[in-house]
C-alpha cells in the first residue's frame, strides 16, 4: 500500500482523526464483504478501490489539478456530469455514508437533519475526507430543505454553485431545468477556462451513456434466478461509480458483467436455492453505508435490486446521442435528467410505477422501502409506496434507518419477521 | 417428545413446554440474555424435561443467546402462531417491555405487521418508569387508575413525559388521576400504532400487561374497536414458539418419509 500521508497533509486534512477512520474502515469492510463466499472475481477491483479509498483516486484528481484541470464535487444525481467532462473537468460524488462524519456535521446542523447531509457537511468541516478537500467547487441543488440550507453553510468554506431544481415535472419545469443547465455550462466554463462545444458535449454524453449501459448490464444479470452476485457487491460497484473515472468505471462494470453472464450460463449462485429476492427502495446509500444490505443478506435473503439513487435511478434512461447542436443536446440532457423520479417532486407517481415494474423485472418476492431518519420526503412518500405495493399484491416492509448501529438488532427482527412472512 | 418455546424479552423470559407435559414458567431477564438462557436450561432440568428429547424454538430480543435452540424465529412470527391457534383471523396488539407491535393474521399466517420505533413511549417500559415515579408497581398503578380521571400527559418521549408526571405530583394532583393519565397516554400511543394497519374484526391483546382488563379497555376506547385480552397473553410468544417447534418435527417427518 502506498503511503498517502504527505498528500493528506498537503490537503490540510486532520490526520489524527483521519487515522481513526482509516483504522475502522478495513475492519467494517472485512466483516461485511470479505466474509461473503463465492464472490465474482471482478469484485477484486472494487475491493482494491476500497482498500485505497482515500488514496488512489484522490491522487489521480490531484494529478489532474496539477495539469490545470478542475474538480467538481456533486451530491445528487440530478447534476449533469456531462457538462463537467465536456469542459475538461472531472465530476466526483461527495456523499457521506458513515456515522464517522455525523458528529462534525451536528456542530453546525440541527440533529434532526438526515444523516446523509450531516455526514457530508461533517466530512468537509472536519477535514477528514480528501475528496471534500480536493474539489475546487461544490455543485449543490435545491432538492430537499436540508440540503438547500446546507449549501449556505458549506459556501462559507468552499465555492458552491447551486442548481435550482424544479419541484414538478410540467413542460415548463423541463424548460426551466434546461435553463439551469445552460447556466451551469457558463459556470463550468468560467471555472475551467474551457469552452463547452457541441463536439465536446457529444463526447461526454457518449462517455456517460457508456457508463450507464455498463452498470445496467450488471444489474440485468441480477434479474437471473439464482442471482450470480450478492446485493452487497452490486451496491459497492454502484457506490464506487460515483467517484471513479467514467471510462474506467464502464470498463470494470463491463468486465464484471461478462463474468456474471458466464456465471448465469454455468448456473453459479451466491445464495442457497430458494433464497428470497428483495428489492430495496428509498433514500441513497452512500459509501460505506452497507447496513441494510448486510442485515438482509445475513438473514438469508438476496438483495437483487435497489430502486435508489445508488441503484437504478443512477443509470436508467440514456441521453439522446443524436443531437448535434448545443441547444439540442441541452434539451436532451434536461429531458433525461428530469425522468429521474426522486421524492423531491410532487407528485411523484412515476416512482411507484418504477418500483412495480422493477419488481416484475427482477422477480422480486418482497420490497423493503427504507428511508434515512429525518428524510421527510421519502418518509412521507413511503405511505403511498406501501399502499400501492400492497394493492399490487407485493409484500412490503417500511423501515427507517440511521447511520448509527444501535438500531441494527431491531432492524434484524423486522427484516427477519418479514422474510418469515414471505415463507421459507 | 417435548416442544419448548423460549421467549426472551427485555424484562421477562417466558417458557412454554408442550408435548408429554404442559408447563409454563417465567423468569426475569437479568443483565445478560446468556445468563437467562442458562437459568432456563437449569429450570427445565429441575422440572425433569430432557433437552435431548425436545425440540426448542427461541424467540424474542434474546433469541440468539439460547445456544441450545434448534431454531430461532422472530417474535412476530411466534406471537402470530400463538394467537392464530385460537383466532386464525385477527389483529394482534402486543405491548412488550421494550417494543410494541401489531400483527395482522389472515388464515393463520402473518399478512402484515408494524413495530414501534426506537423510543419507549407506548411500551411496558413507559408504564414501569411512571409507576416508579408514583411509588408503586404496575399492577397497583392500574388498580388506582380505575378510580381516577385522566390528567393529560402529552409528551411522546418517556423522559419528557416523566417530567410531566413530576409536575403533576408537584402540583399536588391526586395520584389516581395521574395514574389514569399514564394509562390513557400509553393506550393512545398503542392505539395510534395499531390504527396504522387495517384492523381485523377480532382484535387481541397480548404481552405482560394483557391480564389487566383496564388496559385492553383503554386501548379499545381509543381505537373505537373492542380489544380482547388473550388468555395467558404473556405467554403468547413462547406458546407460539413451542407450536412452531412442533411443526419443525412435522416438517422433518415429512421429509424423511
Ligand atoms: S434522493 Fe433525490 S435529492 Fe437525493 S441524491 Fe437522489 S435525486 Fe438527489
Ligand atoms: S435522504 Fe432525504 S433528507 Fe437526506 S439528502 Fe436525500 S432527500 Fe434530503
Amino acid at each position: 500500500m502506498t503511503d498517502y500521508r504527505q498528500m493528506w497533509s498537503d490537503l490540510g486534512m486532520d490526520l489524527e482523526n483521519h487515522d481513526n477512520l482509516c483504522a475502522v474502515l478495513p475492519v467494517a469492510f472485512g466483516d461485511t464483504y470479505l466474509s461473503q463466499e463465492n464472490r465474482p472475481e471482478g469484485m477484486a477491483f472494487y475491493d482494491f478501490v476500497v482498500s485505497e479509498i482515500h488514496g488512489v483516486r484522490p491522487a489521480e484528481l490531484i494529478e489532474h489539478q496539477k495539469n490545470g484541470g478542475k474538480v467538481f464535487g456533486t451530491f445528487c444525481i440530478f447534476v449533469p456530469d456531462e457538462v463537467v467532462f465536456a469542459a475538461g473537468g472531472i465530476a466526483t460524488g461527495l456523499c457521506g455514508g458513515s456515522q464517522f462524519w455525523v458528529p462534525d456535521g451536528e456542530k453546525v446542523l440541527p440533529k434532526s437533519t438526515c444523516p446523509l447531509i450531516k455526514a457530508s457537511v461533517g466530512a468537509r468541516i472536519g477535514r477528514t475526507c480528501p475528496f471534500f478537500r480536493i474539489a475546487d467547487m461544490y455543485v449543490g441543488e435545491t432538492t430537499c430543505d436540508g440540503k438547500k440550507k446546507a449549501w449556505e453553510i458549506l459556501a462559507e468554506d468552499v465555492p458552491v454553485h447551486v442548481m435550482d431544481m424544479p419541484q414538478m415535472k410540467r413542460p415548463q419545469d423541463i424548460a426551466k431545468w434546461e435553463d439551469e443547465i445552460r447556466n451551469f455550462i457558463k459556470v463550468v466554463e468560467e471555472q475551467t477556462g474551457n469552452q463547452v462545444t457541441a463536439e465536446k458535449l457529444a463526447e461526454a454524453i457518449k462517455l456517460l451513456n457508456n457508463k450507464r449501459k455498463a452498470l445496467a448490464r450488471v444489474y440485468a444479470c441480477r434479474k437471473a434466478d439464482p442471482t450470480p452476485i450478492s446485493g452487497k457487491d452490486a451496491l459497492l460497484m454502484t457506490q464506487i461509480a460515483f467517484y471513479d473515472d467514467p471510462a474506467r468505471c464502464a470498463e470494470m462494470a463491463n468486465k464484471l458483467a461478462d463474468e456474471l453472464e458466464q456465471r448465469i450460463q454455468d448456473g453459479v449462485a451466491v445464495f442457497p436455492k430458494g433464497a428470497k429476492r428483495i428489492l430495496i427502495s428509498g433514500t441513497p446509500m452512500a459509501i460505506p453505508n452497507w447496513k441494510l444490505h448486510h442485515i438482509v443478506e445475513t438473514c438469508g435473503a438476496a438483495v437483487v435490486c435497489e430502486e435508489a439513487c445508488t441503484g437504478t435511478r443512477y443509470f436508467e434512461n440514456l441521453v439522446d446521442e443524436s443531437q448535434t447542436t448545443l441547444d439540442g443536446q441541452i434539451h436532451a440532457l434536461a429531458e433525461r435528467y428530469m425522468k429521474n423520479n426522486c421524492a423531491c417532486f410532487t407528485p411523484n407517481k412515476g416512482r411507484i410505477e418504477d418500483i412495480i415494474r422493477l419488481c416484475k423485472e427482477y422477480k422480486v418476492d418482497g420490497v423493503i422501502d427504507a428511508n434515512l431518519k429525518f428524510c421527510t420526503l421519502y418518509d412521507t412518500e413511503g405511505r403511498d409506496v406501501e399502499r400501492a405495493l400492497k394493492e399490487a399484491g407485493i409484500p412490503v416492509l417500511g423501515l427507517e434507518t440511521d447511520y448509527v448501529d444501535t438500531d441494527a438488532e431491531q432492524l434484524r427482527t423486522r427484516i427477519g419477521a418479514f422474510l418469515e412472512m414471505l415463507g421459507e | 417428545m417435548n416442544y419448548i418455546g423460549i421467549d426472551i424479552g427485555s424484562t421477562a423470559a417466558k417458557v412454554a413446554v408442550l408435548g408429554e407435559t404442559q408447563q409454563y414458567f417465567v423468569l426475569p431477564t437479568g443483565w445478560s440474555s446468556i445468563d437467562t438462557a442458562r437459568a432456563i436450561q437449569e429450570q427445565l432440568q429441575q422440572r425433569g424435561i430432557s433437552l435431548d428429547e425436545s425440540l426448542v424454538v427461541s424467540t424474542g430480543y434474546g433469541r440468539s443467546a439460547v445456544n441450545f435452540a434448534d431454531k430461532q424465529i422472530t417474535e412476530i412470527t411466534c406471537h402470530a402462531a400463538g394467537c392464530a391457534e385460537k383466532y386464525p383471523n385477527c389483529s394482534v396488539i402486543d405491548v412488550g417491555g421494550q417494543d410494541t407491535k401489531t400483527i395482522r393474521i389472515v388464515d393463520g399466517v402473518v399478512s402484515d405487521f408494524l413495530m414501534n420505533d426506537k423510543c419507549s413511549a407506548g411500551t411496558g417500559k413507559f408504564i414501569e418508569v411512571m409507576a416508579n415515579r408514583l411509588g408503586c408497581d404496575i399492577d397497583h398503578l392500574f388498580e388506582i387508575a380505575e378510580r381516577g380521571s385522566a390528567l393529560p400527559i402529552s409528551s411522546l418521549c418517556t423522559v419528557f413525559a416523566e417530567s410531566e408526571v413530576i409536575n403533576h405530583v408537584g402540583a399536588g394532583k391526586p395520584r389516581e388521576d395521574i395514574a389514569a393519565g399514564v394509562v390513557d397516554s400509553v393506550a393512545a400511543k398503542v392505539a395510534g400504532l395499531a390504527g396504522r394497519l387495517a384492523l381485523s374484526d377480532q382484535v387481541v391483546l397480548t404481552g405482560g400487561l394483557s391480564h389487566l382488563p383496564l388496559f385492553a379497555q383503554s386501548i379499545g376506547k381509543k381505537l373505537g374497536h373492542p380489544v380482547q385480552p388473550l388468555e395467558n397473553g404473556r405467554y403468547a410468544g413462547a406458546y407460539g414458539a413451542a407450536l412452531l417447534a412442533q411443526r419443525l418435527e412435522e416438517k422433518k417427518n415429512r421429509k424423511e418419509k
